[in-house]
């Protein structure tokens, strides 16, 4: 008796865990299929390497994909080398101890500090302060505050994911530290740490209330690092919000997502090949 | 005093007694000696001969301050073995100073990129802090606080309103959210099989790596009007920013809660299931619980996350400044009155903005503060 | 030297069947009085060894009782564990290991190790043996074809990958890999090769082939071996030690050393030949 309702309560439970993960799937589908019908139909030569005109913004939406990809690129090159080699620090030389206590603290608070506020940082900080004019330069100092602390966790997992008998391996023939961290660990990490870093590449094309107020909003073409322009993001915010322009907000929404998922599948593809080449 | 004794003091007969000094001297040189393990570049090493040769004529600092300082004989590795009669001389290469140098310098310039997280972080607080503190003077502190009323061109700068309708954003999110994150987790973790795993993970990774405006604009495309059919008015208001804030939420916590299972380890299943206790018993009474402070973390790193998101909300919240008035009544909040007004925001309602944003920052230091007690909670209770 | 001037016979806690050497020259490492501490616990103490040069030592003992942490003073690996402390002389080639200022990495250059879990690089086979000499300079590529490819023969694994040195060490087989490893630390031409349970994680037919190796080089190497296969000690060995915790938390001591034939068949400790003859461990 009491064995039956046992097993009733079980399947009922269980079943209801199936209905949680249906719904965090479904939910993918639904903005996915959503974006993807709505806005493959717009998806023209024409809207990805033209300039929008008229009031309405009619036409392409080719000098936001380019600011979007330049600012990202920017604060890439800006965030990386710096985040790689304070993770190196933190997985390889720290010693446990009250100065990596308050680092690892002021990275997990950078990551939280809420992406309006690092905007309003960054607007008054190189901007106002520095002088610096609404600019991708601007922009990607700012960005690069946000993806900071994102690359140091990847990678420094990335290198503590590294066997320690291989560490061994290396200090046992007579090798430094140094020798061992960017002969064998660093290449061992790699494939952790480029997937890392596209994903972190995702998270920022992706990143409006940073560049809203540090990049511009008119849109430009941008060739030097202080010339302004104009993020997709920021382009599908305005078309979305002033509903002047819907199909092209959709086809906004399905490039900028696109570019994610491209991103996404090139950091598996490169963890798969990486792994194939050592097998 | 046996603990502490040097292994060369224990090495060594040494006829007259140790004083104190010494002892410590002989210590300090031994944490020397660690401190410059695997920091010397096998690159930089010459033979043997110029190693004695680049320490010739130089008497190490302990030496020197031991008193042991002969001015023409050339300190080296002949050194060793000064307290012992005749203990013959060895050939181990020192660590040379170049090495010594060149590996400092590499740790110097990590840890300095390790403190730029430490200056960033600093910086943006101290900043937006001072770009906000007239707000003191020129609204008073209990005004800004307190006030109920935010109009820029009355000079009302009250940021209650936005204060509670961020908490009422966030906590409605969380409600919906959190549950359904920690089954998703629990499911990824405990019912799935390996193929089906391999699906939803994918899947609540991408949900991730949406962008927060398009979230944002889905609401706006989708749900809002779908609200609205439902409820009347406009359908932008809590109850959209809480189905979407929901959605955005679930895989930072359903990540961090399956990381949190899968630490668990498998034997305490296990040990479970072989006392006849079905699925269900067992994740409810063995496996959530062991992984209870995980899943804490994971809902309050969840919380943060909603608490700062801006586009997302900005565009379905219906950004009215007024308090909460019902699930679908307009309202705004700390982070989309900021992206709001900065645009045009002058004088002292862009001090209050940047108030607003020294708040915010606190919010979500304190979220990650609490985080790091409750773990170190956990380990006292563990350990 | 209290050491050198006391009776060796009843050094320590340790019964050694061939006496001790009076000149530090006569062993490549000469340890006398060593303790051994993991922050507080002393895991081991006073342990008293010769290891004479171009022949096989091999410590044995049950599982836990410090052979290997013995074996990793030798090189210093113990260093790369935090808060690990060295109390004793520990002299190799009459130097003093832990003296003020001493270079690791040079000493391990010259006292190679191998470890339990085969761990080649992921790189591939020819990176691999190719590691140690560059880290010394050698840039010249038909010198470095010239040690990976005796250093690989040396190791007798030559033979099954000349014709893919530029696959991935990690594609190999466990018990290639390890002799990968070998050819590895053979390439940088240590004096000393240490190994710790080498053969533990791989097949029989690959332990054979390690073995008749070991026997190949020792008369250009001087081996250490620690196995918990007291048959292999006795097949690979000159020299015996034998290690042994007794009670738990307590210290593990060094109970008996001496020549391999000694300890096997005629040992003097009584604890000794209840773990050859299998009472315990």
């Amino acid at each position: 008796m009491s064995l039956k309702r046992d097993q009733m309560v079980n399947n009922f439970a269980l079943s209801l865990f199936w209905i949680a993960a249906g719904i965090t799937v479904a939910a993918l589908f639904t903005i996915i299929i959503y974006v993807v019908v709505r806005g493959i139909g717009v998806i023209t030569p024409t809207f990805v390497f033209t300039w929008p005109h008229g009031v309405n913004a009619e036409g392409g939406i080719f000098p936001t994909i380019i600011s979007s990809i330049y600012v990202t690129g920017l604060a890439m090159l800006i965030a990386t080398p710096i985040a790689v080699l304070a993770a190196v620090y933190l997985a390889e030389y720290a010693k446990q101890g009250i100065a990596v206590k308050i680092i690892r603290f002021a990275a997990d608070s950078l990551a939280s500090v809420p992406s309006i506020v690092m905007g309003l940082f960054g607007f008054a900080f190189f901007i106002e302060a520095f002088g610096l004019p609404l600019s991708m330069l601007s922009a990607a100092l700012a960005l690069s505050l946000l993806m900071l602390p994102i690359i140091m966790r990847t990678t420094e997992e990335a290198i503590r994911g590294v066997a320690r008998y291989i560490r061994w391996g290396s200090y046992g023939m007579g090798a430094t530290k140094w020798q061992t961290v960017s002969r064998v660990v660093i290449p061992a990490a790699m494939p952790r740490i480029i997937t890392g870093l596209i994903l972190a590449m995702g998270r920022a094309i992706g990143e409006t209330a940073v560049v809203f107020y540090t990049m511009g909003q008119a849109i430009n073409l941008p060739a030097i690092p202080t010339d302004s322009g104009r993020a997709m993001p920021i382009h599908l915010y305005l078309l979305a919000v002033e509903g002047i322009n819907m199909p092209a907000a959709y086809g906004t929404a399905f490039l900028l997502m696109a570019l994610i998922f491209i991103f996404n599948l090139i950091a598996r593809l490169i963890a798969r090949r990486y792994k194939k080449l050592q097998e | 005093m046996s603990d502490e004794t040097n292994r060369d003091l224990s090495a060594y007969p040494i006829e007259e007694p140790l004083s104190e000094e010494f002892v410590e001297l002989e210590e300090f040189r031994h944490e020397e000696g660690e401190l410059v393990d695997y920091q010397s570049d096998s690159d930089d090493l010459g033979t043997l001969d110029e190693a004695v040769e680049e320490d010739g004529g130089r008497n190490s600092f302990v030496d020197v301050l031991i008193g042991n300082v002969d001015a023409d004989a050339p300190v080296g590795i002949d050194d060793q073995f000064v307290l012992g009669e005749e203990m013959p001389t060895g050939k181990l290469q020192l660590v040379t100073r170049q090495t010594q140098i060149k590996e400092f310098t590499l740790m110097s310039i990590f840890f300095a990129c390790a403190i730029v997280a430490v200056l960033g972080v600093t910086l943006i607080f101290a900043f937006v802090a001072y770009k906000a503190f007239p707000i003191f003077t020129e609204v008073g502190i209990g005004n800004f606080l307190t006030g109920t009323e935010w109009s820029g061109t009355e000079g009302l700068f009250g940021i209650v309103p936005f204060i509670v309708g961020s908490f009422v954003v966030t906590i409605g999110a969380l409600v919906i959210g959190a549950p359904l994150a920690v089954m998703t987790a629990v499911f990824m973790s405990e019912l799935a099989s390996p193929k089906i795993r391999s699906f939803v993970r994918p899947a609540v990774e991408l949900l991730a790596g949406i962008p927060s405006v398009v979230y944002g604009f889905f609401g706006v495309v989708v749900v809002a009007p779908f609200i609205a059919r439902l409820f009347g008015g406009v359908g932008f208001g809590p109850l959209t920013a809480w189905i979407i804030l929901a959605i955005m939420i679930v895989p930072t916590i359903a990540t961090l809660t399956e990381d949190a299972l899968g630490a668990i380890p498998m034997g305490i299943r296990e040990a479970s299931f072989a006392m006849g206790a079905n699925q269900w018993q067992t994740i409810y009474k063995v496996v959530l619980p062991a992984a209870k402070l995980g899943i804490i973390d994971a809902i309050i790193l969840g919380m943060g996350r909603a608490i700062g998101e801006t586009m997302a909300v900005l565009m379905v919240v219906g950004n009215a400044p007024q308090l909460f008035a019902g699930i679908t009544a307009p309202i705004s909040t700390l982070t989309s009155q900021i992206v709001l007004d900065m645009g045009y925001a002058t004088g002292t309602q862009r001090t209050a903005l940047f108030g607003m944003a020294a708040i915010l920052f606190l919010i979500s230091m304190s979220l990650v503060l609490f985080v790091r007690l409750l773990s170190r909670f956990g380990q006292e209770m563990s350990g | 030297m209290v050491v050198l001037s006391g009776d060796v016979e009843k050094l320590g806690p340790t019964s050694y069947s061939e006496p001790l050497v009076e000149n530090p020259a006569d062993a490549t490492f000469y340890v006398r009085h060593l303790n051994f501490w993991y922050g507080d616990f002393n895991a081991l103490t006073d342990v008293s060894l010769d290891v004479r040069k171009h022949a096989i030592t091999a410590f044995i003992g049950p599982s836990g009782c410090g052979k290997s942490t013995f074996l990793r003073c030798l090189n210093r690996m113990n260093d790369l564990i935090a808060g690990t402390k060295v109390e004793g002389t520990l002299l190799f080639d009459q130097a003093d290991i832990y003296g003020s200022g001493v270079d690791p990495v040079d000493l391990r250059r010259r006292v190679g190790m191998i470890f339990q879990q085969p761990n080649p690089f992921p790189q591939s086979i020819y990176d691999n043996v190719a590691y140690g000499p560059r880290l010394q300079g050698i840039r010249n590529k038909n010198e470095l074809d010239a040690i990976v490819e005796k250093s690989l023969d040396k190791a007798n694994l030559w033979k099954e990958v000349k014709g893919i040195l530029n696959k991935n060490g990690l594609a190999l087989s466990g018990g290639q890999q390890q002799r990968l490893c070998i050819a590895r630390v053979l390439a940088v031409q240590p004096e000393v090769i240490l190994m710790d349970e080498p053969c533990s994680a791989i097949d029989p037919t690959s332990v054979q082939k390690i073995e008749d190796l070991m026997h190949e080089i020792k008369d250009q190497v001087t081996i250490i071996i620690v196995t918990h296969n007291m048959q292999q000690a006795a097949r690979v060995s000159d020299y015996t030690s034998f290690f042994l915790q007794e009670i738990a938390g307590e210290p593990a001591i060094l109970v008996e050393s001496g020549p391999t034939s000694e300890i096997f068949t005629n040992p003097i400790d009584q604890r000794t030949e209840d773990y050859i003859t299998g009472r315990f461990g």
